[in-house]
């Protein structure tokens, strides 16, 4: 797979229409590298001129910040401010919600301003510049529900995007009863991803998956690596994983364009 | 003597009137206690916020079934209380309905006709409201922090409104010469007749009753606010005016730690240096551990909080049988927050050490670990309340302060600061996954 990463391209005298900022479990985790690849794949049949950090690449803090590490949070925005501050950056775009709304609004007043977008706003935003189509028959008729990332929905106020998208696919999408702003979180945000949930009668990600097993889904559709392990996890829990599916968006894209 | 009711009308209204500024005037010393924060920039989106959510109510019919009936409420709540200046007027001149006459018979008749219909939706919301706390017993009125006094105070309120309004369309029912121009009655024609029989002098004394006691009540109602869970019908507006305007993700960042980061990141900073002069005060503390430690907005969030539940109803962790309820934050922190103001009044304007804070006396760090960061407590709110900022304010003590993360919080952000990422991989592995199809 062809990935310039920002050094290569300086080393050519070039800049990137946009920066891939891939986060840190789309660098590492398996899942998430899927989803990863999967948006690698649409960049490139949209012939979009992007690059990224690579190693230079470094945690938002986003985890860090909402565990009450202010310290470390501001340490790694100073870090990777002075990274890309030094390619002269104006563009990101990523695949996660959390970096999405740290890089986007928190960067700002420690001297990081760039354009950011969610994946799934940038995608939406190729289809309509005419750089992107999507197919429409290869997921024709799949039953789909979507599961909105809080860091993407409430906390950014982006609904429509996703949603966008999916129309595109020519999928039957029904909604959760509690959706958009009312959507319940995975259970993963504000650090609980790293720690054992308290003690309580059931985990988020059971509830949640529930809310999405009741619109007897064929695949639960988010944009969110960690919404996309805690509902895999809630689907697993539910014992559900031969009949339904968890699919980011960029992977649903990916798969109807047979990239 | 013939004034005696107008003197003891005068300074029954004074007293009442002196209490609650006095009270208020409590408040408002309390919510400066907390920390400046700057909430002075883009008026227009402010007013715009006070005037769609406080005014107008916006995010109250979110829940189409209490929205509404709220609003019937709080619109018949209003209107009606133009009927108290008229109230006002006559208890202090001596006067009967003075606005009788200068408005007209059929101008009156339809202010007052309104108001009797105004007053039995809002008779009739009241009933359903405490029904669905004592008969249907919604679940967020049940919860664990609405034991006792909170419970009480619920219905104490909604048993106020019954009276009130009854006493209103009782004071119109029982006025002779009102019944008798029989414009503006639509309710209390009905009622009248529940009176028949009875003597002019009766009927008179009644009347007189019902009027007294119905400003008597709306006097007492004003003061009980300071002590229970109603000041939202005032502090709505501030609390609206006031609240973040930042995207809910966006949390904000200490500037206390950009100083300290800065001189870290700066290679000409001498870490032994003296501090300058004027810099020797005591090293800011990070973090929340008493009320104290919030900011200002924070603490009118507290006292604007009207216990409704719509924040704990929608919050994951607490859907999920955790101790964490975004409500008991903000009760918690009120009710420290009074103890607090309490310790200064008795200690003659000085806060004695009491041996107690918010943070573990009130709120314990197992609800403040259980939150998700998801912010559906600060979108359900009706009015704007932030119980996310306090939750992260109170993780930063317990992090920067005392280092007490949990375990496996604490090895996350070893991996951050070691290799960049929250788990232990290689920073130079970080570019594998384009290889590894």
């Amino acid at each position: 797979m062809i990935v310039p990463t920002m050094a290569e391209m300086m080393a050519q005298g070039k800049q990137p229409e946009v920066l891939f900022w891939v986060g840190a479990a789309g660098s590492f985790d398996d899942r998430a590298k899927k989803i990863t690849r999967a948006f690698v794949k649409i960049l490139h049949q949209a012939n979009v001129d992007f690059a990224v950090l690579g190693t230079e690449e470094s945690s938002t803090g986003d985890a860090a910040k909402r565990a009450g590490n202010e310290f470390l949070f501001q340490m790694q925005a100073v870090t990777n401010i002075e990274v890309l501050n030094a390619y002269e950056i104006k563009t990101i775009v990523t695949c996660d919600p959390h970096s999405f709304n740290t890089l986007k609004n928190e960067y700002p007043s420690l001297g990081g301003k760039y354009e950011v977008f969610h994946h799934t706003q940038y995608i939406k935003k190729l289809i309509s510049d005419g750089r992107l189509s999507v197919n429409d028959s290869v997921l024709k008729d799949k039953r789909v529900t979507f599961h909105d990332p809080c860091y993407l929905g409430r906390a950014n106020d982006e609904y429509e995007s996703p949603r966008e998208i999916i129309q595109r696919l020519g999928v039957n999408l029904t909604e959760m009863k509690r959706s958009k702003s009312t959507a319940l979180c995975c259970g993963a945000g504000g650090a609980q991803m790293f720690k054992e949930p308290e003690k309580g009668d059931k985990d988020i990600n059971v509830l949640r998956t529930e809310d999405a097993l009741e619109t007897n889904p064929q695949i639960i559709a988010t944009g969110c690596p960690y919404c996309n392990t805690m509902m895999t996890d809630g689907v697993k829990f539910k014992e559900k994983e031969e009949e339904v599916q968890v699919l980011d968006i960029a992977e649903l894209i990916a798969a109807a364009n047979q990239l | 003597m013939q004034y005696l009711p107008n003197i003891v009308f005068a300074i029954t209204l004074v007293a009442s009137i002196g209490f609650f500024v006095k009270n208020i005037r409590k408040l408002i010393r309390n919510i400066k206690l907390g920390k400046d924060i700057d909430r002075s920039d883009n008026k227009a989106a402010r007013w715009k916020n006070m005037a769609k959510i406080a005014l107008g109510q916006y995010k109250m019919v979110r829940r189409p079934v209490s929205g509404i009936l709220h609003v019937l409420v709080y619109v018949g709540f209003i209107i009606i209380n133009i009927e108290v200046l008229e109230i006002i007027i006559d208890g202090l001149l001596g006067t009967h309905r003075v606005f009788q006459p200068i408005l007209g018979d059929a101008f009156y008749g339809f202010l007052i006709g309104t108001f009797e219909i105004l007053a039995v939706l809002v008779f009739v919301s009241v009933i359903v409201f405490w029904i669905r706390r004592n008969v249907i017993k919604l679940k967020r009125f049940l919860s664990k922090e609405m034991k006792g006094w909170p419970k009480n105070d619920g219905n104490f309120i909604l048993y106020f409104e019954m009276v009130l309004m009854s006493l209103f369309i009782i004071m119109n029912a029982t006025d002779i010469s009102f019944q008798e121009i029989n414009i503006g009655n639509p309710i209390s024609q009905f009622i009248a007749p529940w009176f028949s029989g009875l003597s002019p002098e009766t009927l008179h004394l009644i009347e007189q009753s019902a009027w007294w006691l119905h400003i008597i009540g709306i006097l007492t109602f004003l003061n009980y606010l300071y002590y229970s869970k109603h000041l939202h019908i005032l502090l709505a507006f501030p609390n609206t005016f006031y609240a973040k305007l930042q995207p809910k993700g966006q949390l904000d960042n200490l500037e206390a730690v950009t100083k300290e980061v800065q001189l870290m990141m700066d290679p000409s900073a001498d870490p032994y240096a003296a501090p300058a002069e004027g810099e020797d005060e005591a090293p800011e503390k990070f973090g929340a551990s008493d009320v104290t430690d919030l900011n200002w907005v924070q603490l009118l969030n507290a006292y604007t909080c009207t216990e409704c539940g719509r924040c704990t109803s929608s919050c994951p962790a607490n859907l999920t049988g955790k101790e964490l309820s975004p409500r008991a934050i903000m009760m918690k922190t009120r009710d420290r927050l009074e103890e607090v103001g309490e310790n200064i009044d008795a200690n003659g304007g000085e806060f004695k050490d009491d041996g107690k804070q918010l943070l573990n006396d009130y709120i314990t760090p197992e609800e403040l670990w259980a939150c998700t960061s998801c912010n559906a407590c600060v979108q359900e709110c009706p009015v704007n309340i932030d119980p996310l900022s306090i939750i992260i304010d109170m993780r930063r003590y317990l992090v920067m302060e005392q280092s007490a993360a949990p375990q496996e919080l604490n090895m996350m952000m070893t991996n951050i600061e070691n290799n960049g990422a929250p788990w232990q991989y290689n920073q130079m592995d970080r570019l594998n996954w384009k290889d590894e199809e």
